[in-house]
């Protein structure tokens, strides 16, 4: 499978996940990760995704998708439905986000968490010496547009799993083009989090 | 459009079965037969007999799906979906439609002869359901050597077969395509149903449902398809269509059509009656009035279904609301049926199953392209 021209975190994410899996992707954007995961891995997946665009890309792609909400999405879904839920650049951006992970962790044997590191070196340069709210290429949006609703840093979420009993089974920090393992708070500009209940 | 993406001349076919003592046996009691559907296929039939497309109508539709009968200067109801390259691509599937049991466009219903009085059944026809009208669409899938459908799929009470059917023969359908429709009508539409049969019923032409041979109920059933228009549209949709436009001037202050609209209903509801029965009018509200597939309806708590899904619904659809829609994403997921449901941007009110082709055959046309890989399977 080439994977030469995936975005990094995606292809992160793709080797996190077993082969013939059940994943469920919230936030599933048109659907790259899934129609992927699906052709190379034999994945059985499932979307949830707002924007109409998305949604006929998805289907484009013969991803199966639902039009709607995450915050409202999972309630239906019995216990350990999927094998991974995956969250991917979308939990900066829900509104019940602490609601939305605990019913991840509910339907999903693991759940895959990414978002941009708020405390990275450049968005803390951009703060100190600038004086100006971080626009990074992971925080790409300026303050009137920006879709996110939270500004976490990787500390704030290790932080937070300690303190709700998450486990994290694995995790991954990057710059813009490369896997960094050294003091990832101040040099990744994103994570992604494998925990688990 | 070319003609080469045109399916061109269709003739409407006849199949009839439940000959007595085997007689058809509606969900309410009693037994009718021999029963006939009309119907019409387009495309072939593979030597596999996997790539089968079941179309449900919706509740004034008719067998007449695609193409122009002879002589005929507008096509068939959903002509814009079904033909070569089309949504429901005829170089590729075999797709069927047929018109309801208790129907009037060929298929038996209260206007039929019954044969045990040589008269019209009129009120004598049982109760139907959707559970018969898919029972006998079955009967047809069994004879025209169909084991298992690619896919059903129809909009609104078309929507609701499609449903049926997979709570009826879940074997026997690969995939579902339900559009504008519900798992059950809510206490509003069963209300919009009662007001256009108490409209037929108030007729006094009615006659208790003996009106075959003499005028027939017209005043009432037009008033009854009148309602039922505005509840197609929306409001916006009428706004853009009619806004205050008059038809003339010097109508005003006569109780004529003087705004466009009225005028509009008024041709909707006179041309209704010249091709729709009466008692066939009653029958099929009542029919889906009384569907109910909540619950564990639509698929038993005990049965194990694989059947993929695309759920379709219009966000200016009042008359179906997305909520309708919904309620069965809910069963899929909590069944974890394969599914996928989109909420199309429309204008048109329920009436967008019709007329949001170029949304529909995008989402219909890939959707179909993947069930047909795993049919089989």
């Amino acid at each position: 499978m080439d994977l030469s021209s995936v975005r990094l975190d995606e292809k992160i994410i793709y080797g996190i996940i077993e082969p013939g899996s059940k994943v469920l992707d919230l936030g599933c954007g048109d659907g790259e990760l899934l129609h992927l995961l699906a052709k190379g891995k034999n994945v059985k997946g499932q979307g949830i995704e707002l924007s109409d665009d998305a949604i006929y890309k998805c289907v484009e792609k013969e991803v199966s998708v639902f039009h709607g909400d995450i915050d409202s999405g999972l309630v239906e879904y019995p216990g350990k439905s999927f094998d991974y839920v995956i969250l991917n650049q979308s939990m900066q951006q829900v509104k019940k986000i602490e609601y939305v992970l605990q019913e991840a962790l509910r339907v999903g044997r693991k759940t895959i968490v990414g978002f941009p590191n708020f405390a990275s070196i450049k968005a803390r340069c951009m703060l100190c010496f600038g004086g100006r709210s971080p626009v990074t290429s992971s925080l790409p949006n300026y303050w009137y547009d920006t879709p996110n609703l939270r500004f976490l840093s990787i500390k704030d979420f290790k932080v937070y799993c300690r303190q709700k009993g998450m486990k994290i089974d694995q995790e991954y920090y990057l710059s813009d083009k490369r896997k960094i393992s050294f003091c990832p708070n101040l040099f990744a500009s994103s994570a992604i989090f494998v925990i688990e209940k | 459009m070319g003609k080469d993406k045109e399916i061109g001349i269709v003739k409407t076919e006849y199949f009839t079965f439940a000959n007595p003592p085997d007689e058809f046996k509606p969900e309410s009691g009693g037994a009718i037969g021999p029963v006939t559907l009309a119907y019409e296929t387009y495309g072939s039939l593979n030597s596999e007999k996997s790539n089968a497309i079941l179309v449900g109508h919706s509740f004034s539709g008719d067998a007449h799906a695609a193409g122009f009968h002879e002589g005929d200067k507008s096509p068939g109801w959903w002509n814009d979906m079904i033909g070569p390259g089309k949504a429901l691509d005829t170089n590729k599937y075999f797709v069927i439609c047929s018109n309801v049991l208790g129907g009037c466009k060929g298929s038996t219903g209260p206007s039929s002869i019954n044969p045990k009085t040589g008269a019209p059944y009129a009120l004598d026809f049982p109760t139907i359901t959707i559970a018969d009208m898919v029972k006998a669409q079955k009967y047809l899938i069994d004879y025209l050597g169909i084991k298992k459908l690619l896919c059903a799929v129809g909009g609104s009470m078309g929507g609701m077969q499609v449903l049926q059917w997979v709570s009826s023969y879940p074997k026997h359908v690969h995939s579902a395509i339900p559009i504008a429709t519900a798992l059950k009508h809510s206490p509003q539409q069963i209300a919009f149903d009662e007001v256009g049969r108490q409209a037929v019923m108030a007729d006094t032409a009615w006659n208790e449902g003996n009106y075959y041979g003499k005028a027939i109920p017209e005043r009432g059933l037009a008033v009854a398809r009148m309602i039922g228009h505005i509840t197609y549209m929306s409001d916006r949709s009428m706004e853009e269509k009619f806004g205050r436009k008059l038809k003339a001037k010097d109508q005003k202050f006569k109780f004529m059509a003087d705004f466009e609209v009225e005028g509009y209903l008024r041709y909707r509801g006179d041309s209704f009656v010249k091709r729709f029965d009466a008692n066939s009018y009653l029958y099929i509200t009542k029919a889906m009035d009384y569907l109910d597939l909540s619950g564990e309806r639509l698929i038993p708590k005990d049965k194990k279904v694989d059947i993929k899904f695309l759920v379709l619904a219009f966000k200016s659809d009042w008359l179906y609301p997305l909520y309708q829609s919904q309620d069965i994403v809910r069963i899929l997921k909590t069944r974890g049926q394969d599914a996928t449901y989109c909420e199309i941007n429309s204008t048109y009110g329920h009436d967008a199953f019709l007329l949001e082709i170029e949304e529909e055959t995008h989402l219909i046309k890939h959707f179909l392209s993947k069930v047909s890989k795993s049919y089989g399977s």
